[in-house]
């Protein structure tokens, strides 16, 4: 679905991809972990083409996106749905103007049916409520939920998400965790997730790739990505007392629970 | 090149302050250009858009910058215009009341304010205000990632948010001008018959005798190309921002400074095509 061939990126004299070579398969959940700086949204932001390959290629089926612009850019882009980590919505919308706004620019649907759809994505996200309020009206979690809610509008094929549960309380970031493995369940979304936060990576991801100083060092199944022999990946996982695979799922079944 | 290894050191030590300084110039006019180049594009892109300004979202958000550049400015620029006719009017009456000429203080402030102090302080004004408030809030957008967030929703923020600015600056300011013209030459007559001794239809008379119509028209020509500029620096300023809060007090301090250059610069220039 999602192809990275050796693709190098140097921004402000660093090198932060080092020659990237991975695939994301179609309808699972991908998910891209590493320290801070270690290039993972930048590589979420070349697959939406926001950055653009020094060296190497990205291709989206068979559509190198890399290199694309015009409308094959904006068709290639709106296979794509993006919940970033600030929500980036727009201030001056309402909640409902916001997760509208797609659907108003890219589809000719009457304002009955853009209502519909919006009032079902928002209450997927228990958002429903907040459909006039304005963006600075609401906590950051639920600006996430919003921001959410406007990446699926379209039902894109793919959805990124940038830090999903990064500042939110663990009953957010769990709601959203679940909403991001029913989307896969349901209806075969493929979803690439950025995060810092492995309990939750080990919980969604059907792969985990690891990435350090612009390198892959690790990219595997869950249970195989815990009992890596990698030292980066080791002390990653210590990083959050995540040690053994028994231990790990028990707390899986805790987090289920 | 002779000489010892200490003497070649000692040459290159004395030459790398101006040729560091020369590197600078150099790197600082490379950047320059890439700036106005980005700057003409964005500024090309947004005319082309100028065909969808009827869509229901895009007139509604050109109503809304209309609003934002027309009706909040009218504070500032009432007063603004008021004093800068009393200014002219007085600094001119004086000097003419030397030479008993003072009935013509009404042509002076006229042909003044219609030319050149009309479209210059609404100019100004607007570049300050509104074009310094774009810019803050597209640079605010750009740190929050928003403008990201509308490209990978395949909207161009050329179409989505500088068209709508441009546009309305571009009608706007022409407007206003108009308007700062008739309250400068309003204030002038108030000083003129107050503080001068000449009957207000007397001011009235000479004002409208001596301006003709191409001052008008040139002065309104000044006042599309200002709304222009301004709008593009700012969007252009804001569009650029990186490095956060910081990055967008950048901005807005860059296009204040830009914006009154331009102004100035491009004022003189269509002065001189049109009267020399």
């Amino acid at each position: 679905m999602i192809k990275f061939e050796q693709v190098e990126k140097e921004l402000g004299g660093k090198t932060v991809l080092n020659g990237v070579s991975f695939e994301v398969p179609k309808g699972e959940t991908f998910v891209i972990v590493g320290l801070s700086g270690a290039g993972k949204s930048v590589t979420l932001k070349h697959m939406v083409q926001l950055l653009i390959p020094d060296r190497g290629s990205v291709y989206i089926g068979d559509d190198r996106i890399s290199s694309a612009s015009g409308k094959e850019l904006e068709r290639l882009r709106l296979r794509f749905g993006v919940l970033f980590q600030s929500a980036a919505l727009l201030q001056w919308l309402t909640v409902f103007e916001n997760v509208a706004l797609p659907l108003r620019e890219h589809t000719a649907m009457s304002e009955e049916d853009i209502e519909q759809t919006v009032l079902e994505k928002l209450s997927l996200l228990k958002m429903e409520d907040a459909v006039d309020k304005y963006p600075a009206d609401l906590s950051g979690g639920m600006q996430k939920r919003v921001g959410l809610a406007r990446a699926i509008v379209m039902d894109p094929e793919i959805i990124l998400y940038d830090e999903p549960t990064s500042g939110l309380d663990p009953v957010t970031s769990r709601l959203i965790d679940g909403l991001i493995e029913d989307l896969r369940q349901e209806l075969g979304i493929t979803s690439v997730v950025v995060t810092h936060d492995l309990h939750s990576a080990l919980a969604i991801g059907s792969r985990i790739m690891m990435i350090d100083n612009g390198k892959i060092v690790e990219n595997a199944a869950p249970e195989e990505f815990i009992e890596s022999e990698n030292e980066t990946v080791q002390r990653f996982l210590e990083s959050q007392y995540i040690t053994r695979r028994g231990e790990w799922e028990k707390g899986m079944k805790n987090h289920a629970g | 090149m002779k000489g010892t290894a200490s003497e070649q050191r000692e040459l290159l030590d004395y030459l790398d302050l101006p040729i560091r300084s020369f590197r600078r110039l150099g790197r600082m006019i490379l950047l320059a250009c890439h700036d106005m180049g980005h700057a003409l594009m964005m500024l090309g892109s947004s005319v082309l858009y100028i065909r969808t300004a009827w869509r229901p979202r895009a007139r509604r958000e050109i109503s809304m910058q209309l609003y934002i550049t027309g009706i909040k400015s009218l504070g500032v620029i009432t007063v603004v215009a008021m004093f800068t006719g009393m200014i002219l009017a007085l600094q001119t009456g004086l000097e003419l009341r030397r030479y008993g000429q003072e009935e013509f203080i009404g042509s002076a402030v006229a042909v003044s304010m219609i030319r050149e102090m009309g479209p210059f302080m609404t100019g100004l004004i607007i570049a300050a205000s509104v074009g310094s408030a774009i810019a803050a809030q597209l640079g605010t957008m750009k740190v929050s990632e928003e403008i990201s967030a509308l490209e990978v929703m395949s909207i161009d923020p050329n179409r989505f948010l500088v068209m709508p600015r441009l546009v309305a600056l571009a009608v706007m300011m022409p407007i206003l001008t108009v308007y700062t013209n008739l309250l400068g030459i309003l204030g002038g007559g108030i000083v003129g018959s107050t503080q001068l001794g000449v009957a207000f239809q007397a001011y009235i008379d000479n004002a409208t005798r001596f301006a003709e119509n191409k001052d008008l028209y040139v002065g309104l020509f000044k006042a599309v190309v200002f709304g222009v500029i301004i709008a593009t620096v700012a969007c252009h300023e804001g569009l650029s921002t990186t490095e956060g809060a910081v990055g967008v007090g950048r901005a807005t301090r860059s296009t204040v400074i830009v914006s009154f250059l331009l102004v100035l610069i491009i004022g003189y220039m269509i002065t001189r095509l049109f009267y020399i």
